[in-house]
């Protein structure tokens, strides 16, 4: 992974300095609430329910053991003993104290880490597939190219107060894991007729209260033009995207607004003066960041081996863990590793201090000491021998990590919703757990097969409700918590935004909405038809008939 | 104008009037800074003092194009300062019609910004008036180093790290 030079280093201690004294200018009365709440927030630093809020910047995902163990020390220290993965690969804190930030930023910078631009009106965490260099359907590995634009985005000076936050999804596989089409900018990696690898260029995708996929503003780009085509699409949002209303900031509304033939044809005319210029990336360029990406020792092993096929035959819940949990790997006799983060009782995407030295460990002695957060809010080892997959098993169950759940309906997604977050309409955590225990059977659960759940406790969509096959939507009615259920969604290339079945439920009859939903799945799906191809081929409205039908 | 930061320094008065509202007077031999609509009916006139011109976020600043040559001053209003369009507009006169003369942030300016600012091509800061010059000159040094290539370092670091 990258490893930090001196300038980098200098570079957050810089922004700690000034974070520091923004605090300090803060709390002495020199800023007033409306100066600070850019610039804390511009440093992941929220005002919540309860207490603030601070966001770490977990670039594309990527930790390794001593990262972790930081991270565990400042939820002891600092916090309750815990914190939370997002939807963008960062982790959360909920209880900081607001004069104790700096001293957290502090202690995050020893171990290159910074919570820069986790929020605020400016570029965000850039996020990648999690299995990225490990996948074997990669055509080129995006984690450089993450690098690169996570420098080009960090501290950028023309475009620190944009109309809104903005957010880069990288994807370097065949099939798209980074949810590019409903990112501001998704850049897929493609090859053209020549050979030659470059960039599909997606702009204008997002969830949030105008959900939309994203459109084709270049089908091909070149990578070393990547930059200077960023800092073209990046300057005409900046300066043409609307600020007169938060709810239309976004460079989705633009696109629509222009067209995206319009808006395509306004970046290519700026990006004609940027094109070939100081920013444009050389082979060298590319290979040194590269450097850093490079596979581990590998040893020459071979695949299923007699002892691994005897311990799955001898195991059957080893054998299901290994099914769900675990991901082909392009190495002969090695696996990654899913840890889930989706037990039942426990928020989703939560994790205890013990669990993040646990996995740190584990990391150190399977995993060649990294780690990786997925967007759907669960760590990965993403390199672990076959040989080891029994003990890391063992070890996992033993840590509450082991839930043989990934990918399934219960591997719910889900924002910290109404219990912290002061934007949420309705409480997640409580309604995803009561879904959580109505599947509790795992042979039913299995048999379901794979559905993504995605929950968000408002339409600022942090759960990425649309794009869950079934997503819950929490809404406010006079006060009170409903919640409404999509149909149909999906990441990856399919794209889509689900629909919404009908009027809203009261939480306690969420469950049995999803019950009768996966009750008709069963009737109707042809053998070996997934849940979201059941939905596609028959349509929303027979489950529309089924849930609603003794309601009314 | 006061409370100003120029090229580095507080200076305490440069003699140059801010005229923000269209229909203002002024003195035939005043050095004044004018809205551009009204600039634009202004120059090539009778006015003996220098004339300068105020940008909008919105204006385009292509249109200076023809007047470039006799402008020594242009300053870019921030209505309120998390507004950045001004940070594009500076670049797009400094590297697209590579002008040389003083370029200066004007409004919501505040000592968070001027890093930023100064990146981008601005070398004076007329400060909000009621924060003081001196303290807001400070944040001219937050950052000794950009990543990216900016009006000041026009190759990234992110590049001129590279071995060659």
């Amino acid at each position: 992974m990258y490893k930090y030079d001196e300038v980098d280093h200098r570079l957050v201690r810089e922004r700690v300095a000034q974070f520091r004294d923004q605090t300090r200018r803060f709390l002495a009365g020199e800023l007033s609430e409306d100066e600070f709440r850019p610039l804390r927030l511009m440093n992941g630093l929220y005002v919540q329910r309860h207490a603030p809020m601070l966001r770490v910047a977990i670039p594309y995902g990527h930790l390794n053991s001593t990262q972790l163990r930081k991270l565990a020390h400042i939820a002891r220290t600092y916090d309750k003993d815990y914190a939370h993965f997002t939807t963008r690969q960062n982790m959360q804190f909920n209880w900081p104290a607001l004069e104790n930030v700096p001293d957290i930023l502090a202690e995050l910078a020893e171990v290159e880490m910074h919570a820069i631009q986790t929020s605020g009106n400016c570029v965000r965490n850039t996020t990648t597939d999690a299995f990225a260099g490990v996948a074997a359907d990669e055509l080129l590995d995006p984690r450089p190219y993450c690098e690169i634009i996570r420098q080009w985005s960090t501290l950028h000076p023309e475009f620190a107060y944009l109309p809104r936050k903005f957010k880069i999804a990288v994807s370097g596989s065949l099939e798209d894991r980074a949810a590019t089409w409903v990112h501001d900018i998704g850049l897929h990696v493609v090859r053209n007729e020549e050979g030659e690898v470059g960039f599909r260029v997606i702009v204008g995708g997002g969830l949030g209260r105008t959900p939309m996929v994203g459109k084709v503003v270049r089908e091909f780009l070149p990578t070393r033009h990547l930059l200077t085509y960023l800092d073209a699409v990046l300057r005409v949002y900046n300066r043409f995207g609307r600020r007169d209303n938060k709810y239309k900031a976004r460079i989705k509304i633009l696109v629509q607004a222009m067209t995206v033939e319009a808006f395509a044809a306004k970046v290519e005319d700026e990006w004609l003066h940027l094109k070939d210029g100081p920013s444009t990336l050389s082979e060298a360029d590319v290979a040194y960041y590269a450097a850093f990406f490079t596979d581990p020792s590998y040893e020459t092993l071979a695949a299923n081996s007699a002892e691994f096929v005897a311990q799955q035959a001898s195991e059957p819940a080893f054998a299901r863990w290994l099914e769900r949990n675990t991901h082909a790997h392009k190495q002969p006799g090695y696996r990654s590793v899913v840890l889930s983060l989706k037990k039942t009782g426990v928020p989703p995407g939560d994790i205890t201090a013990a669990q993040m030295e646990v996995a740190a460990d584990l990391a150190d002695r399977y995993s060649f000491g990294e780690l990786r957060v997925a967007h759907e809010q669960n760590l990965i080892l993403a390199d672990v021998k076959e040989s080891d997959l029994y003990q890391v098993w063992l070890q996992a169950k033993q840590h509450g990590f082991a839930t043989p759940n990934i990918g399934l309906l219960t591997d719910i997604v889900c924002c910290p919703g109404g219990d912290f977050c002061s934007l949420a309409n309705a409480r997640s955590i409580p309604v995803a757990e009561a879904i959580q225990r109505k599947f509790d059977d795992l042979d039913y659960l299995f048999d379901l097969g794979d559905i993504d759940c995605n929950f968000s406790g408002c339409m600022n969509a942090c759960g990425h409700h649309h794009i869950g096959n079934i997503g819950i939507l929490g809404v406010d009615k006079n006060g009170e918590e409903w919640y409404q259920i999509t149909l149909g969604g999906s990441q990856g290339n399919q794209s889509a935004i689900g629909k919404v079945i009908g009027p809203s439920f009261a939480q306690a009859d969420v469950p049995l909405a999803f019950e009768k939903i996966m009750q008709l799945y069963l009737e109707q799906r042809l053998a070996g038809e997934r849940f979201i191809e059941t939905v596609r081929r028959i349509g929303l409205v027979p489950f529309k008939e089924r849930v609603y039908a003794k309601l009314d | 104008m006061q409370n100003l930061i120029k090229h580095g320094v507080v200076v305490a008065d440069d003699n140059w009037r801010l005229l923000r509202d269209e229909e203002a007077e002024f003195a035939a031999d005043e050095n004044v800074i004018l809205p551009l609509s009204r600039f634009l009916q202004v120059q090539g006139g009778e006015h003996c003092g220098a004339l300068a011109v105020l940008l909008a976020p919105d204006s385009d600043p292509l249109v200076l194009q023809p007047h470039l040559a006799s402008l020594t001053l242009i300053a870019i209003d921030f209505p309120a300062f998390a507004d950045g369009r001004g940070y594009s507009i500076a670049r797009l006169l400094r590297e697209r019609l590579a002008f040389k003369g003083e370029l200066r942030a004007v409004g919501d300016v505040l000592r968070d910004q001027l890093s930023y600012m100064a990146q981008v091509g601005f070398d004076s800061f007329a400060i909000r008036e009621d924060r003081s010059a001196a303290e807001a000159l400070e944040g001219l040094a937050d950052f000794s180093e950009q990543y990216q290539g900016t009006v000041l370092q026009p190759v990234p670091l992110l590049k001129r790290r590279v071995p060659n």
